[in-house]
């Protein structure tokens, strides 16, 4: 019989040490799995998530002259952070205040419409000065999806949760139209993808023979922002407070309806922002894919960054190791992509399950007796 | 007009299986959002099954022992655990996307006999009303008669009234002797069991194949329609015919010219979905009245 004692305090410790711990359960957990798949178990966890760190040491250690070969693994990690990362820290936010938001991946999708728009409208030529109205695009059409969720709820009671998860769908149906109707490249021989974008509107890779774009420098400010802002200011105060304590929030005055709708459009404009810098960065073009489960991803990058806009950082690289390792693994092991999830998704069971240390002490005690 | 209403009961069955299940997880003061989770991990267990026994009585079972045991990792980490419930319930619809993936990947494109149209002699084929209401297959009137033993079990038996006073009350349950979290454990278990047989009966009768994410959201249609239904059985069984009426717009709207794209058409379930917890939930005497106090909430006995 397992028990559980309350703690006088949370424990700080643990709070860092649990996705410690839920990472290494959920190597042991995978290496079973992939054993029970027939693979070598350790083969196996090194590609999946062991390659792009020691890569990552090669180019950190070796001459100049040898290391650029290895850079180009971490650098992909990284490319892949990115939208996890902004997203991530926006949700982290969301969550603090007690508000879920689980429709980031339609706001991701909206700011990859709504910035393409700007990008296929714009007149030939457009210089790199666009970069600046097309992410905002992308911040406002993520803010504007997640206002219906918003509104919703603080209007009408609505479920946000349910609301904004129902409107990923709307989104991607929006997104398969417009592909295929009004923005189709009338020269893409029929293909559901819109022209692809001018230079002007592609984000500037920040080291040459790689990716690495100017998103990551995009996501390190949003979340030392966000982190200053919950820190330091008073509407953090006020975010953490609704989220710990409505009553007591209601009683200092503060809103709560006004924390939904703040909780809600900042989450939202991040997981805009986010679509419009991955679709510029990656396919530079609208297609009907757009890897919008990011939106869905970035909940357990939320989780494993402690709800810490930059714990969301470290939480978003060390999912982004488990994509590169999932795409490595396709190629190498035959494993299929869903793995990936599975690993996910134990990592998120893994952590919730370990958070329980944070708030109790196990004990055990013979059955009956408590 | 007469093939839509068949199509209409035929669709309507895995939502309905879902939210009856779900329904009386919420009761039980439980909310497991993974009902998305468990439907896949049920669709591809049952098709597996059926697909190599040939047998799709075990299929059905299957595909409800899958739901079954997914309910339970939930049950672990949220209620042994004391996890926040929304997060556990993400975790498991996440988990159960990637591992019916994994466990589907040598089924995708491969076909299987659909589930057997039971007939009536005479009946099934006499009247428009019997075209419609009879000849469909086992699982259309398993799901009905769920929905009649929930109702009956939950307002009609003394477990029903236990499980709704966990479900209101944990601490007054508690108090009244009741092992809440034994309660909440059938509860969940239950739901997670109806999840799997509504997952089973997409992948081998509403479209006998197996498809990643199959599901295509209709687990969290259930959810909503628990909530639009507002935590009664009969209102479920409505709500699901409701739901699956517009669903079929999207096959029927551009036989019967709706001037629509299809993307459009395929949007009306979302929609409508907003559009039913928006009217619903605006009352606050209606949803306060029935939903269970206790949602969410995680529960540990003092002493």
């Amino acid at each position: 019989m397992i028990l559980l004692d309350p703690r006088p305090q949370p424990s700080r410790a643990l709070a860092l040490l649990s996705p410690v711990i839920a990472i290494v359960l959920t190597l042991v957990a995978g290496g079973i799995l992939m054993a029970a798949m027939g693979k070598d178990p350790v083969e196996a966890l090194s590609i999946y998530f062991f390659q792009p760190f020691k890569e990552f040491w090669l180019w950190l250690t070796l001459p100049p002259g040898e290391a650029e070969m290895w850079l180009y693994t971490p650098s992909e990690v990284v490319v892949k952070a990115i939208p996890l990362a902004l997203i991530g820290a926006g949700l982290a936010v969301c969550f603090r205040a007690n508000v879920w938001n689980i429709g980031a991946a339609g706001q991701y999708t909206l700011g990859a419409i709504t910035g393409g728009w700007i990008a296929l409208s714009a007149p030939d030529g457009a210089s790199g000065i666009w970069l600046v109205p097309y992410l905002a695009a992308g911040a406002l059409g993520g803010m504007a999806w997640a206002a219906i969720p918003a509104l919703l709820r603080v209007r009408f009671n609505a479920n946000e949760i349910l609301v904004s998860l129902m409107l990923t769908y709307v989104a991607a149906q929006l997104l398969d139209w417009l592909v295929r109707g009004p923005f189709k490249d009338p020269a893409g021989f029929g293909f559901p993808e819109s022209k692809e974008f001018q230079d002007g509107f592609i984000m500037p890779v920040l080291v040459g023979g790689t990716r690495l774009h100017l998103g990551a420098v995009l996501a390190i400010v949003a979340a030392v922002a966000l982190w200053l802002m919950m820190t330091r200011t008073m509407k953090g105060f006020q975010v953490r407070v609704i989220g710990a304590a409505p009553r007591a929030g209601a009683f200092a005055g503060f809103s709560q309806d006004r924390t939904i709708w703040f909780a809600l459009l900042l989450s939202g404009g991040l997981a805009g922002l986010a679509g419009a810098v991955e679709v510029s960065a990656t396919v530079q073009q609208l297609q009907p894919q757009i890897s919008a489960e990011y939106g869905f991803v970035a909940i357990i990058v939320a989780f494993l960054g402690r709800l810490n806009p930059i714990g969301a950082l470290f939480g978003a690289l060390i999912l982004a190791v488990s994509y590169i390792g999932g795409e490595n693994a396709q190629i190498m092991l035959k494993l299929p992509k869903a793995v990936t999830g599975i690993f996910q998704g134990m990592l998120l069971f893994f952590l919730l399950a370990c958070d329980t240390l944070i708030h109790y002490r196990i004990r055990l005690a013979a059955p009956g007796r408590a | 007009m007469e093939n839509f209403f068949f199509q209409m009961i035929i669709a309507a069955t895995p939502l309905l299986l879902a939210a009856i299940g779900e329904l009386v997880t919420e009761r039980s003061g439980v909310l497991n959002l993974g009902v998305e989770g468990m439907m896949l991990m049920g669709a591809v267990s049952a098709f597996a099954v059926a697909n190599s026994t040939g047998s799709s009585t075990l299929g059905i079972v299957a595909g409800a022992g899958a739901g079954l045991l997914m309910a339970l990792i939930f049950c672990v980490i949220a209620l042994s655990l004391l996890a926040n419930q929304a997060a556990t319930g993400l975790a498991l619809t996440i988990f159960g996307i990637g591992a019916s993936g994994l466990i589907g990947q040598g089924f995708v494109g491969v076909a299987l006999e659909p589930l057997a149209k039971l007939s009536v002699p005479f009946l099934s084929d006499a009247t428009m009303l019997g075209r419609i209401l009879l000849g469909h297959d086992v699982m259309v009137y398993l799901a009905l008669a769920l929905a009649a033993g929930v109702a009956w079990f939950l307002y009609s038996t003394r477990g029903g009234l236990a499980l709704r006073a966990v479900g209101d009350n944990h601490d007054s349950g508690h108090a009244l002797g009741y092992n809440v979290i034994g309660i909440r454990y059938l509860a969940t278990m239950f739901g997670g069991a109806c999840a799997g047989l509504g997952g089973a009966y997409l992948s081998l009768a509403y479209t006998p194949m197996w498809a990643e994410n199959m599901t295509a959201g209709r687990g969290w249609i259930a959810l909503a329609l628990v909530v639009f239904a507002t935590w009664r059985p009969w209102r479920v069984v409505a709500g699901a015919y409701l739901f699956a009426a517009v669903t079929q717009l999207q096959f029927y709207g551009q036989d019967w010219g709706l001037p629509v794209a299809s993307q459009f058409l395929a949007m009306a379930p979302y929609v409508a979905t907003i559009l039913a917890l928006v009217i619903i939930s605006r009352d606050v005497n209606l949803t306060k009245a029935n939903a269970p106090a206790c949602i969410g909430r995680p529960f540990r006995a003092e002493r």
